[in-house]
């Protein structure tokens, strides 16, 4: 009964720590499936989760929190398009700018605005955060034993960010195979120029995917700000950015296969936590810092050709231009 | 969704087309900065008509056809659909406007379906499902109409070039081009494939479309169109009905002089072997087989061509000969040496004498960055002549370039121009100069020719030839017909990467070399 728990509470955690890593590799697939190199994701994220921690702080509403997060991470986006898409600059060094940038200008306005040594105050007043959602019954479930702790501690509980990252995994598939904007999407990321002889702008449609990543960022900066934990911190993201984009790749650029690994990074994040002190037979203590490197680990591994080859759009971090 | 026009009411169309032309171009010019890429030009081409547009290299052509299509804009000049004036801003306009292309480099995503090839960019609505059910039966019906029937749920990079040929006049029919623009169409296609396009384009012609064919093979422009546009450094300098000219006339409008369309060269004198492939296997990185169980000898004194359709192992071939890449099996001997079990690299190889003029010359032959006279001593800069002590030799190497430049007629001849600032032709003469300076016993050559203007493919031609009469062997892969018929001694025919059968270059014919190509086994395998 025990290890039963323990495993629920290790899957709850695995699916509140995918939440912001699922949000971001959506995010990066329908930019890079455009053919736009998405290494901004992490830059994107942590400035969303500033925005977000910072408006809910003064505002006292996570829904106006929310908002600037995605509006922020939408500029940034923007900023990114105009750089690469407009002006055909190089997509690597856009995006690793932009991180840069954000990395130093978040602390820098937290510090500014409120005083609090490059963090945002503490949000802990109703409203300013993205609380649980409790399931109808959720309590009384958790008194029938077996499938009650499944729906209690698995199902039930967690914010609306979580499902809605959740439910974004079928709709993107959804938009990636099923429409004309999917279609076209998947199109300019491998020959951009049978797009624009089509008669379709290859650079609107650019732009259009790097909103959406955008957007999707915002939602997970938000998340983890506001949701995860209750302010904004320095470097929050912790890299997180670039480990979504090393889920997507192992991931194929397909949404499902992109949740799966989102899920695997996460569990060895949850399980990292969860061994954390704990006495293992034959090994004992295993140190904290090699748990904690365990997700990057397995990413290295993973990546490192584990799963055959992953075949990235063909067009990806090639400017577009008419004339080669 | 866009009109799918399959069948115009035959009168109406008839009525229109004895008024206006199809289409015509008024004047058009066009600038790229300094290069001045289409001057004044005006043609008029009929609806029920093929029109050929012909010009070497640089000519204009494609810049002339690009704005026909919206692709790029007009300087000045007007261009007339059906008698009304129209501006195309960008492809959708030009599409909308009844004008389709298929371009040299086929627009086609390579991992998609040919239905979703087709109807990317005519659609006909947000979701997917209707707009493919619709296509489809349009297309079955397009297909039996023209006898252009490709299997519609195949994924595109798995099709052979023809049928994705095929796919790109679909999605022009598909979106109602009454204007079908053809650049450079049967660049891939062996010559009975030719052939059934040809048909294929008479039956559009009957349609009433009008169908613009772009090419350099004069030989097909006499055999289709009714009529032909010569074309020369962006002007054009003739419109003629194809029934009143010559091959020789059109070569003479391209090139603006006389001009030799055929080698003139003796009977070949074979002596000793010089290069000799056994049992050949080359696979590419994705383990897949492209050279299977080749065997050929080449002797001093004789050129041997390799001819097939690209991509037939042919390139991979000559990168293994080259040492460029390691065959999986077999052995070369080459003058004495195994060069496979010495794994001799092409350093080495040229050093025996093994010189290569590789058929990617921008990939692999030169770095177009560098100026001329170090692109003259690339793969021979650490000889004696080149340097002094642990430094090149300036003076020594544009002395070399400066020789190697008048031999070759390289123009301009400045050995410090970037390579890149040259020609197709001059950048290919000073490679081959390169090479031939070197004094090697066999030269190989990929694609000798490939972007070269008529003027130095001559020259080219002549070098190689005398290259021949001075006892060497010249092993020579080339997908041009006309190049392998005129200049080897013996020819070698590659299929699916076999050696299908060998010709001597005397009794060789087209037709003879074109069923080979296409699998059909011939006298005596090599």
């Amino acid at each position: 009964m025990e290890t039963y728990t323990l495993i629920v509470l290790t899957l709850a955690a695995t699916i509140r720590v995918a939440t912001p890593l699922l949000l971001a590799a959506l995010a990066g697939m329908f930019s890079e499936r455009s053919g736009v190199i998405d290494l901004g994701l992490e830059g994107k994220m942590l400035g969303a989760a500033f925005a977000a921690a910072a408006v809910s702080a003064v505002t006292g509403s996570a829904w106006l929190g929310l908002a600037a997060g995605v509006g922020t991470a939408l500029l940034l986006g923007l900023l990114l398009g105009f750089a690469c898409i407009t002006h055909r600059g190089n997509q690597v060094v856009a995006a690793m700018a932009i991180n840069i940038m954000v990395a130093g200008l978040g602390p820098t306005l937290a510090l500014a605005w409120f005083n609090l040594g490059g963090q945002t105050p503490q949000l802990d007043g109703p409203g300013q955060r993205f609380a649980g959602l409790v399931w109808p019954w959720a309590q009384q479930a958790r008194e029938a034993p077996v499938p009650g702790l499944l729906y209690a501690e698995l199902l039930s509980g967690h914010n609306l960010i979580v499902y809605v990252a959740l439910a974004l995994v079928p709709l993107s598939a959804w938009v990636l195979y099923r429409t004309r904007f999917g279609l076209r999407l998947r199109a300019v990321g491998e020959n951009p120029l049978a797009v624009d002889t089509a008669g379709i702008s290859v650079n609107g449609l650019r732009y259009q995917a790097v909103l959406i990543s955008g957007l999707l960022c915002g939602v997970a900066g938000t998340y983890l700000s506001t949701a995860a934990s209750a302010g904004f911190v320095r470097d929050m993201t912790a890299g997180k950015g670039y480990l979504a984009l090393a889920a997507l790749i192992f991931g194929k650029w397909k949404p499902w296969p992109t949740l799966g690994a989102c899920l695997l990074f996460a569990f060895t994040d949850a399980l990292a936590t969860r061994l954390q002190g704990v006495e293992l037979p034959l090994v004992g203590v295993v140190p904290v810092q090699f748990i904690l490197a365990l997700p990057y680990a397995l990413t290295v591994l993973l990546l490192a050709g584990f799963v055959g080859k992953a075949v990235a759009p063909k067009a990806i971090g090639v400017p577009y231009s008419k004339d080669k | 969704m866009r009109a799918v026009r399959l069948n115009p009411c035959p009168s109406v169309v008839e009525d229109l087309h004895s008024i206006y032309p199809a289409l015509e171009l008024r004047g058009i010019e066009k600038r790229f900065g300094a290069v001045h890429a289409n001057r004044g030009v005006s043609m008029s081409v009929a609806a029920g008509s093929i029109h050929g547009l012909i010009g070497e290299n640089g000519a204009g052509k494609s810049t002339l056809m690009n704005i026909v299509y919206g692709f790029h804009q007009p300087d000045a000049g007007e261009i007339l659909v059906n008698g009304k004036r129209v501006t195309l801003p960008a492809p959708h306009a030009a599409i909308a406007a009844g004008i389709g292309m298929v371009h040299q480099h086929f627009m086609l995503v390579e991992n998609f379906s040919v239905l979703e090839n087709v109807v990317l960019g005519a659609e006909g609505g947000r979701r997917l499902a209707g707009g493919l059910a619709a296509a489809r039966a349009a297309l079955e019906k397009l297909g039996r109409d023209y006898g252009l029937e490709v299997p519609l749920d195949a994924v595109v990079s798995e099709l052979p070039v023809g049928l994705q040929q095929r796919v790109e006049i679909l999605k022009a029919l598909y979106r109602g081009a009454e204007i079908l623009i053809l650049d450079e169409p049967t660049a891939v296609l062996t010559p009975q494939e030719t052939t059934q396009f040809f048909q294929m384009l008479a039956r559009l012609r009957e349609q009433g479309k009008a169908v613009i064919l772009v090419t350099h093979k004069l030989r097909e422009i006499m055999s289709i169109t009714d009529r032909v546009t010569v074309m020369r450094q962006g002007a054009v300098v003739g419109e003629i009905a194809t029934k009143e000219t010559t091959m020789r006339e059109l070569a003479e409008k391209m090139v603006g002089r006389a001009v030799l369309l055929k080698v003139e060269k003796g009977p070949a004198q074979p002596g000793e072997v010089l290069l000799e492939a056994k049992n050949l296997v080359v696979r590419n990185t994705n383990n897949v087989t492209r050279v299977k169980d080749v065997s050929f000898s080449l002797r001093a004194g004789e050129i041997v061509g390799i001819a097939g359709v690209a991509g037939n192992g042919q390139s991979e071939l000559l990168e293994a000969l080259a040492g460029m890449t390691a065959p999986s099996e077999g052995e070369i001997r080459f003058r004495g040496r195994y060069l496979v079990r010495e794994q001799l690299d092409p350093k080495a190889r040229r050093r025996l004498g093994l010189a290569h003029v590789p058929e990617d010359r921008l990939r692999v032959g030169v770095v177009a960055r560098f100026s001329a006279q170090l692109n003259a001593i690339l793969g021979y800069h650490d000889r004696a002549a080149y340097n002094r002590g642990p430094l090149l030799d300036r003076a020594a190497i544009v002395a070399g370039c400066e020789a190697k430049m008048q031999e070759f007629d390289v123009r301009p001849p400045n050995p410090a121009l970037r390579l890149g600032a040259f020609s197709g032709g001059n950048q290919q003469k000073l490679v081959l100069a390169r090479e031939i300076d070197a004094d090697p016993a066999v030269l190989l050559v990929g694609q000798p020719t490939r972007g070269v203007d008529i003027g130095a493919i001559e020259f080219i031609h002549r070098r190689l030839v005398a290259l021949r009469d001075a006892g060497k062997a010249v092993l020579l892969v080339s997908v041009e017909l006309d190049e392998i018929l005129g200049l080897a001694d013996r020819i070698l025919v590659m299929n699916g990467g076999e050696i299908v059968g060998e010709v001597a270059g005397a009794a060789a014919t087209e037709e003879k070399l074109g069923l080979m190509m296409a699998g059909v086994r011939g006298e005596g395998s090599a």
